[in-house]
């Protein structure tokens, strides 16, 4: 199943060549006819093999990557990633048909494209990988593919800021993720999901396996844009429109959902967990509905909708896993048709949703606006949009004879069996969630409606228009019409998708349950008159009602402040953390040389001298120090006395002359220390440096009395002996540590080796000899260096400060 | 012995350590070449002082002294006099440019 692994790959393959061929193949014909073979071939790959994962096989390939630290490219495909990868590459190949007709040639189409290739492989590994590390990777580098789609038109101040909220906070769950990934890991021992899965036994009785879920559950949270971080989705419609159907709507914020699902035979049965995603997911489904009517761009409406939506099928996903605090029973079925009808609404969604985004697409490009107040009447001019807006809407919100209601009724029947369930002390509030749901499905109703109603019915305005509509070019219909054919078709043969797609995936996410096929329902449009039913009728009802008396309730809208929303809290942390972290830098880059040496003296010292305290690695054994003769004591008296008489040195000969008294000693030190090509050495050096010293002082000013500040004075004074201590105290460590031999005794045999008698001479020309030809390269450079310095004059034009 | 040329090189190391933090370039000049000779005597220093003869063979028949911190060293002389003499020749151009050879002056604009 290597080939997998080709999948993966292969949109990364072509997004490389995209960016190198794009010159060539744009005089033939539009990109994107080159780039739409690519997601359709992956598709077709994957599609023979549903036939044998509905059998319930999975196929499996690992190919070693990091072994030592347990990461592996693991890909792995079973029911769950087989629906996601059809997603990906379905829409995908749709989305880059229409995106043929809606970007113009004009654009600059190779980085959309390469961007768009780049998002779908990463997104096919999100999906595919078994290794929790690969999987975080590849969930990253759809954020950084999402930012730069979105920011596609960058010229645009919105579409940057969009790209950037975006990133902010998907990366951020991101990194929570992370941290959730790294803390599994520590519990169970494997980066492999099915490691996990198989070692659950012990991995849920370990510590840190409830901060692992939660910090997973954010990084999913703010992919799928479930409150209260649905706030960069909305945003993100600044991104071109096949983007957004795309993205945003149909592949990646479903990643985070993807995840739940993924890591719902792991984390199934904790209350937290239930809790959590359904509690969560109601709240989004609410909130995102509620505020898709007050919008006015259609775009933005969509957004809200999808966030909506998202949390629809988080929520189902929260009530499936009930079944696994369950186990397997008969009873469990009621609990377990949740998760399939997510799963179902998975597919249903990005059904219907792909189709409304290419519709507000078409809509913008052929009239020039989104705005609903400009809009109006176009259903005479575009006939064919209208039509693929009613079933997308009328889906979308639950009727029938489309995809949206089989799904909406076996949410409804999901939410009413959730009411006498014993565990989690749900009961307590169990009315809650049918409550929830239902006024949360009027909502979806009555925007459903304003979609098609403004848009399309009610007084054609020209005059406000910027174009003149007509219908789109066919080329721009062909997908919508495509996913409205399957919004219907999934009505009319649900069954099919039932047992070929979606019994499948029901096996990964219960995969500790011996038999699926009895959590498989049969899927009907009619199942008797039932409360599902009496929901349904119910919201129709009071929904038209609300969307009639619209103008009267509106205004209550207004009593949500600006200034307590989740956007402006967001701009304010923002901006916090910019002119916090402005403040903060600014406090110690100084951009004085004197601080940053105070800095790296202070680390080390801290650093050395306090390891050394703290290992206690002190060892002072004098005894066995070689006797000191009385000369030798001179000779260290006056170095000393010489090196102190420095820091007061008057004027700058005394102290360049007792820097050569220094160099001159050491020269002694060499001669006493059996040195003696190191002190002829030192003496030439020392002569040198110091008739170069006094070279360049006709040019540099005297030393002026140095003007510290008496506290600055001592705080240098305490660094300085601070740092002197703890060179004597590691020197004193070192010399007196005898645990290994000394290595000298090797060059003893330098005449045989190298045939040199200085042992010295061998080791620097013979067995180190790459060293002194480097050293010899260092000089080389110091003295280009030099020579440049002393010869470069100023450009013509630019100040002087010679005299 | 060791222990009090490891003293040197600490009183060695303090004082460059203080001409380094002052503000004024030559003083920091100063500071490196100081620096320099008590690095040199610390590597040499750790290969144990007069335990040997000098390291010529057929001079005496040992035991040498160890040669590899010597070996070292003499890199290192070199070296930090190529490093001396650059410092040195950037101070001068840094003075020729910019008038002063005061850190405090030497900022740049606030705006960088």
């Amino acid at each position: 199943m290597a080939i997998l692994f080709l999948a993966i790959l292969f949109p990364f393959i072509c997004a490389a060549l995209v960016s190198l061929l794009h010159k060539r193949l744009r005089r033939i014909a539009h990109l994107g006819w080159f780039i739409l073979p690519i997601p359709l071939i992956i598709f077709l790959f994957l599609i023979q093999y549903i036939p044998q994962i509905a059998e319930g096989k999975t196929l499996i390939h690992t190919y070693k990557w990091i072994p030592s630290f347990h990461i592996n490219f693991t890909t792995y495909l079973d029911g769950l990633s087989m629906i996601f990868g059809l997603l990906i590459t379905g829409v995908g190949s749709l989305v880059i048909l229409y995106s043929i007709f809606y970007l113009s040639t004009k654009e600059s189409l190779h980085h959309f494209y390469c961007y768009l290739l780049l998002f779908m492989g990463a997104m096919l590994g999100v999906v595919f990988s078994d290794n929790l590390m690969v999987l975080y990777t590849f969930w990253e580098l759809t954020s950084v593919s999402s930012f730069l789609l979105i920011a596609f038109w960058h010229h645009r101040k919105a579409s940057r800021a969009g790209a950037k909220k975006a990133m902010m906070i998907t990366v951020f769950g991101g990194l929570s993720m992370l941290a959730g990934f790294l803390m599994l890991y520590v519990a169970a021992d494997t980066f492999s999901i099915r490691g996990i899965v198989a070692t659950l036994d012990i991995v849920s009785q370990h510590a840190l396996f409830i901060p692992a879920l939660i910090c997973i559950l954010l990084g999913a949270f703010t992919k799928s844009a479930q409150f209260p971080f649905h706030i960069w989705l909305p945003d993100a419609m600044e991104a071109p429109t096949p983007v957004s159907a795309y993205l945003h709507s149909a592949t990646m914020v479903k990643a985070g959902i993807y995840l739940v699902a993924r890591f719902s035979p792991i984390f199934g049965g904790e209350a937290i967990w239930f809790w959590l995603v359904s509690g969560i997911g109601l709240i989004t489904l609410f909130w995102g509905s509620f505020n898709a009517v007050r919008q006015i761009d259609l775009k933005a409406l969509l957004a809200y909708s999808t966030i909506s939506q998202l949390g629809l099928i988080m929520s189902l996903f929260g009530l499936g896993s009930v079944g696994h605090y369950y186990g397997y029973a008969d009873s469990t079925l009621l609990y377990t048709q949740a998760s399939f009808a997510a799963l179902f609404h998975l597919i249903n969604h990005s059904t219907f949703k792909g189709a409304l985004f290419m519709m507000v697409g078409i809509v913008d490009h052929e009239a020039g606006t989104r705005d609903i107040r400009r809009l109006g009447g176009l259903m005479a001019l575009m006939p064919i949009t209208f039509t693929i807006a009613v079933i997308g809407s009328f889906s979308m919100a639950g009727l029938p004879p489309f995809n949206g209601f089989l799904s909406k009724e076996m949410f409804f029947a999901a939410v009413l069996a959730i009411r006498d369930v014993e565990a989690f002390s749900i009961a307590d509030i169990g009315l809650l969630f049918p409550m929830v749901a239902w006024v949360a499905s009027i909502f979806t109703f009555v925007y459903s409606m304003i979609l098609i109603s403004r848009t399309f019915l009610g007084r054609f305005q020209p005059e406000r228009l910027d174009k003149k509509p007509h219908e789109a070019p066919f080329g721009m219909l062909i997908s919508p019409i495509i996913l409205c054919v399957l919004v219907v078709g999934i009505f009319l043969f649900p069954n099919l998708i039932g047992h070929y797609l979606l019994q499948p995936a029901m096996a990964s996410i219960y995969p500790s349950f011996p038999s699926i096929s009895e959590l498989t329902p049969h899927i009907s449009a009619w199942h008797g008159f039932n409360m599902e039913l009496v929901m349904t009728i119910g919201v129709v009802i009071i929904g038209t009602v609300l969307y009639k008396t619209l103008k009267s309730w509106q205004p209550l809208y207004r009593l949500f402040s600006q200034r307590y929303t989740f956007n402006a809290y967001y701009n304010q942390a923002l901006s916090f953390a910019e002119s916090g972290s402005t403040k903060l830098t600014n406090r110690y880059m100084t951009g004085n040389l004197t601080h940053y040496f105070i800095y790296i003296y202070v680390f080390f010292i801290a650093l050395i001298a306090g390891y050394f305290i703290w290992s206690d690695a002190m060892v002072l054994r004098v005894t066995r120090d070689a006797a000191v003769e009385s000369h030798e004591l001179i000779l260290v008296f006056v170095m000393m006395f010489a090196a102190l008489w420095i820091v007061f040195a008057k004027g700058r000969v005394t102290a360049m002359l007792l820097n050569g008294v220094l160099g001159y000693s050491i020269a002694f030190f060499f001669v006493i220390f059996r040195a003696p090509d190191l002190a002829l050495t030192q003496l030439v050096v020392e002569s040198v440096t110091t008739a170069l010293f006094l070279l360049c002082f006709k040019y540099l000013p005297d030393l002026m009395p140095e003007q510290k500040q008496r506290k600055a004075r001592w705080s240098h004074v305490t660094i300085s002996i601070l740092v002197g201590a703890t060179v004597t105290l590691v020197g004193l460590a070192v010399v007196h540590y005898e645990r290994f031999e000394s290595i000298a005794t090797y060059f003893n045999d330098a005449y045989e080796l190298a045939g040199g008698s200085n042992i010295v001479n061998t080791i620097l020309g013979d067995f180190r000899a790459f060293d002194t030809m480097l050293e010899v390269v260092v000089l080389l450079i110091a003295g280009l260096g030099v020579y440049t310095l002393t010869k470069l004059k100023p450009r013509k034009g630019e100040a002087d400060n010679e005299n | 012995m060791e222990s009090l040329i490891l003293l040197l090189v600490g009183v060695l190391v303090a004082v460059a350590t203080y001409l380094i933090l002052s503000r004024q370039l030559l003083r920091v000049i100063l500071g490196t070449a100081v620096l320099s000779h008590a690095a040199h005597l610390l590597i040499l220093t750790m290969g144990g002082l007069k335990k040997g003869d000098v390291p010529l063979l057929g001079e005496s028949d040992g035991p040498y002294t160890d040669a590899l911190p010597q070996a070292l060293i003499l890199t290192a002389i070199v070296i930090s006099f190529a490093v001396t003499a650059f410092v040195l020749v950037l101070g001068y151009r840094v003075y020729k440019t910019n008038g002063t050879g005061n850190f405090d002056e030497l900022r740049g604009r606030p705006d960088e």
